[in-house]
């Protein structure tokens, strides 16, 4: 069980969707996802070893690291996938009880299941408004947790037991920053991709 | 879900590139991709770890590191190979509207053969040799943008065993030493030379392309 499963979810829902929703599906894949994947997980793996504080106080790098990334950027980024990723599972639960309902009643009831008409367009429409509404949630979240898309080189901290104030460094703070930049750019990329997707079904 | 993906997905465009798209494809799956995966990585694998420095001020080797390796070669080498294979998804997309939109006609009452429909050639002509054209533009203009960037960074495309390093909280200026320098020069000339070699078939493919469009004109017009 891994990203695989995103994967053939993403697949199965490129069946379903509007020209602009599969430039949405490609944009996923290879720039968030195989990105993730193949670069950004990388930088990330060895953060908490690499974190050191200018103190011999045992316990202090811990209780640092701890205070300044309550969750890590890459756990952050992995989550905004997954939750970003299934509003679109709606549109394929739909349509399959679409199928099944013809099976059930033996007759052809829909033009064609997967097309997007009637209800499918409003669970679509749906799917849509949750999609740019996890991307928001997650950047502002990004915003608030690490004071803008930055990260220090240095932090200075003088939380118990670190004797006064130490000074803390970040390993590859400017790679990280980097990363979160392009992470940032390509999510702000899929909410202008989704809204126009939204616009162009409702202006159909 | 790893290269292997994207190679899928961009196996798929080989139905629709010229002999020369081909070759390109081949080289970069398997002298660019493959040279990454099972080389490249587990040469720069460890090099934050073994990044050492001549002091023993805490903090100065993560702030050295980060003053000489503001993003990793690794790291650049693979958006370099996603940013120059996805503009063959271009004419993947153009290939899929056309097969739509005859579908479309087909089911609207032309008289389409369905067997031909299926079965059909996609020959690069009109609006796709455009897209084709634009998708090859691309990947040269990205190609040459990440030399150019690797260039920039790393003065050159040779990595020293040695870097003096005068960042705050050193002490003065301190040596530190990169590991692996010279099994890493020889990674980055290689990726450099296999980047070169694609930007002179990406080139080859274009001229090809503007020849048989200027060769099919006079014989249109005869």
């Amino acid at each position: 069980m891994s990203w695989g499963f995103l994967r053939d979810l993403l697949s199965g829902v490129n069946k379903y969707s509007t020209a602009i929703g599969r430039i949405w599906v490609a944009v996923v894949f290879l720039f968030r996802l195989l990105v993730y994947i193949v670069a950004a997980e990388n930088i990330w793996k060895y953060e908490h070893d690499e974190f050191e504080c200018n103190a011999k106080q045992p316990g202090c790098e811990n209780v640092c690291f701890d205070h300044f990334f309550p969750i890590s950027h890459i756990r952050l980024w992995a989550l905004q996938l997954i939750v970003v990723s299934t509003p679109s599972l709606l549109v394929v639960f739909h349509v399959a009880y679409r199928e099944n309902r013809e099976k059930h009643h033996n007759q052809k009831l829909y033009k064609s299941p997967g097309k997007i008409d009637g209800g499918l367009l409003c669970t679509y429409l749906i799917s849509l408004t949750l999609k740019t509404g996890f991307e928001v949630v997650f950047l502002v979240l990004f915003y608030k947790l690490y004071n803008g898309f930055e990260v220090p080189p240095l932090v200075k901290c003088d939380v118990r037991p670190c004797p006064n104030t130490v000074d803390c460094y970040i390993s590859k703070p400017t790679e990280k920053m980097i990363f979160l930049r392009f992470l940032v750019a390509t999510s702000c990329l899929c909410i202008v991709l989704n809204l126009s997707e939204l616009s162009y079904l409702l202006f159909k | 879900m790893d290269w292997g993906t994207l190679q899928t997905v961009v196996g798929g465009v080989n139905k629709y590139s010229t002999s020369i798209g081909k070759v390109w494809l081949t080289v970069l799956f398997i002298f660019r991709v493959m040279i990454l995966v099972v080389a490249a990585e587990r040469v720069w694998g460890d090099e934050q770890q073994d990044f050492v420095c001549n002091t023993l001020q805490p903090g100065c080797r993560n702030v050295c590191y980060d003053h000489f390796f503001p993003i990793s070669h690794i790291r650049l080498w693979a958006l370099q190979l996603i940013f120059v294979s996805t503009p063959a998804l271009l004419v993947a997309m153009h290939v899929a509207y056309r097969r739509h939109e005859r579908k479309r006609r087909f089911r609207n009452g032309e008289k389409i053969d369905i067997e031909e429909l299926n079965n059909e050639k996609i020959h690069i002509r009109g609006p796709l040799w455009w897209t084709y054209s634009s998708s090859i533009f691309f990947r040269i203009v990205f190609e040459a943008v990440f030399m150019y960037v690797f260039y920039y960074l790393y003065d050159g495309y040779q990595m020293p065993r040695l870097m003096k390093c005068d960042a705050w909280p050193c002490p003065n200026t301190v040596d530190c030493f990169v590991s692996r320098p010279t099994e890493k020069t020889m990674f980055t000339i290689f990726m450099l030379a296999v980047s070169g070699i694609c930007m002179m078939l990406n080139l080859a493919e274009l001229c090809y392309l503007v020849i048989k469009i200027c060769m099919r004109q006079p014989r249109k017009t005869t």
